[in-house]
């Protein structure tokens, strides 16, 4: 079996906010929308302050609540781990939204553009109206997934086929791959290390990890 | 500079969600009555009273909110695919369990025959029990998701359904037994009310919850009880111990008992419905110190 996983190392992120952009870039989402954020989290009193960055999207779950509750089979999880949205039959009533404990989801009711309500050049081309009044969020650049079931190249290792986030990412925080695969890279990181996932205790089984410490 | 920093950090904690907004909360507001009445239409049919108007008015009440999600959800004109997940979406069973209450109740209505009535009824409380269940499966709002919300809202709408009996008792039962029997009805429906709202206060510190929610919670409950409940309770005793023209108090207090329940489902779908929010169990480790403390922000009660 194959599950695609992301690991994120926390003591690498510096909160650039690439991976955001790159996202944006990647997937046309519009103004006010981002699949992918880093949370800036300030924690301590002077002068012993923290800072983390915390990327953050949708988690792909093992038990995605979104699917369960999403009335119309709209959303669905994959044999390889992806949680994904069907536009065409979606009807926008926001319960995934609720369901969500990520905040990964969003719905646009209008188009809205960087620039009011005429579309530049970039947007013209990259609008996609089936997107309008539906639920939508990451989704781990499924396209790139499925060209490496074509090409026969490896998600995680190969650009071509890994998440634009993961690729786009700095400081090599971040880490895609099979974590079935006990060679894969995000395997060997896991093992390496000592790891976490988002709001475990409410048994979704999140496919992000966050890496805090050393093994 | 301290403010955008600040500002930054809000977007981790809770959040008040604003993708449903007053459309949604009508359902629950109006659907829960609409099936609660609906109910106990049915268990007073059993007693000989005409009960084709509190039909007509539960359906009115489930199809009024019903309209008012279909003019919320983005895709109004696919709305017909809300019933393609009957196997694990509540949202989808409250959705195949509506037309039957129209349709057992729209046979009620033209043949009165009591199996139809009954059936509506059914459906009825079925619809109210949906409803509670599409709240707590969503995991994301802590406020819905809570074990104790789902007893509540249940109460509360049957506690509805029997307060709109008890609106239309002076009307259409004529019998003081009757109508003494409608108000000690509704009387223990309140008081279960009462009690599993105060439990589910008291779960929601207890467990811990965004303090978004607990606020709003709290704002409500002072009025709620003395208003939703205690005074409808005092008025439904009058009428319980059959004083003179004490039918009459049926009324208010019905009304009233039903604006409480009202108060409490438009406050627990809007203004208390705050988002998980996001919390780390550690924080990195960077250089040679050790890790901080675990951070939940914006939490509140026990947690």
């Amino acid at each position: 079996m194959t599950r695609y996983v992301m690991a994120i190392d926390l003591r690498r992120c510096v909160g650039c906010q690439t991976c955001t952009a790159a996202c944006k870039n990647a997937n046309a989402t519009p103004p006010g929308v981002q699949w992918r954020r880093v949370l800036d989290i300030e924690t301590g009193e002077f002068p012993d302050v923290r800072r983390s960055f915390v990327p953050v999207a949708c988690m792909h779950c093992d038990e995605p609540p979104c699917e369960e509750v999403c009335p119309t089979t709209a959303t669905k999880k994959r044999a390889d781990g992806l949680v994904t949205i069907d536009y065409d039959t979606c009807i926008g009533c926001a319960n995934c939204v609720m369901a969500c404990p990520y905040e990964a989801r969003s719905i646009v009711h209008e188009a809205k553009f960087a620039y009011g309500d005429t579309p530049i050049k970039s947007e013209e081309v990259r609008f996609d109206p089936a997107r309008i009044g539906v639920s939508m969020k990451c989704t781990f650049c499924v396209d790139r997934i499925d060209e490496a079931a074509r090409t026969g190249q490896v998600p995680g290792r190969d650009p071509e086929v890994t998440p634009a986030c993961v690729n786009s990412c700095i400081s090599g925080a971040m880490s895609f791959g099979d974590i079935d695969d006990p060679n894969s890279n995000v395997s060997r990181l896991l093992a390496e290390t000592q790891s976490f996932r988002m709001h475990e205790e409410l048994g979704t089984g999140p496919g992000v990890y966050y890496i805090w410490d050393k093994g | 500079m301290k403010a955008k920093t600040l500002k930054a950090g809000d977007r981790i904690g809770p959040r008040q969600q604003h993708n449903w907004d007053w459309r949604a909360a009508s359902n629950f507001i109006a659907g829960g009555a609409g099936g609660g009445l609906l109910f106990f239409a049915a268990l007073a049919s059993l007693a000989g009273i005409d009960v084709r108007a509190l039909l007509l008015g539960g359906m009115a009440l489930i199809g009024a909110g019903l309209t008012c999600v279909w003019f919320e959800i983005g895709k109004p004109w696919r709305a017909l695919n809300v019933y393609r997940h009957l196997a694990t979406s509540w949202m989808t069973r409250e959705a195949a369990v509506a037309p039957l209450v129209f349709v057992c109740g729209a046979l009620a209505l033209l043949t009165g025959h009591s199996i139809f009535v009954l059936l509506t009824g059914v459906f009825g409380a079925a619809f109210v029990y949906a409803q509670a269940r599409i709240l707590s499966a969503d995991k994301g709002i802590p406020a819905w998701r809570h074990a104790r919300c789902r007893p509540m809202l249940v109460a509360t709408g049957f506690a509805e359904g029997a307060a709109l009996v008890a609106v239309a008792a002076p009307f259409v039962m004529t019998s003081a037994a009757g109508q003494i029997a409608v108000a000690a009805v509704t009387l223990g429906l309140l008081l279960i009310r009462v009690l599993l709202w105060r439990s589910y206060l008291a779960g929601l510190r207890a467990d811990g919850a965004p303090e978004g929610s607990l606020r709003a919670l709290a704002a409500v409950d002072g009025q709620f009880l003395k208003f939703g409940n205690l005074l409808p309770a005092a008025l439904l005793l009058v009428a319980a111990l059959g004083a003179p023209l004490a039918g009459l108090a049926l009324i208010p207090a019905g009304l009233i008992a039903v604006g409480g329940g009202w108060l409490v489902k438009y406050t627990l779908v809007r203004r208390a419905a705050f988002t998980q929010g996001f919390a780390l169990p550690h924080l990195p480790v960077r250089g040679r110190g050790p890790a901080g403390a675990a951070v939940k922000p914006g939490w509140g009660g026990a947690s």
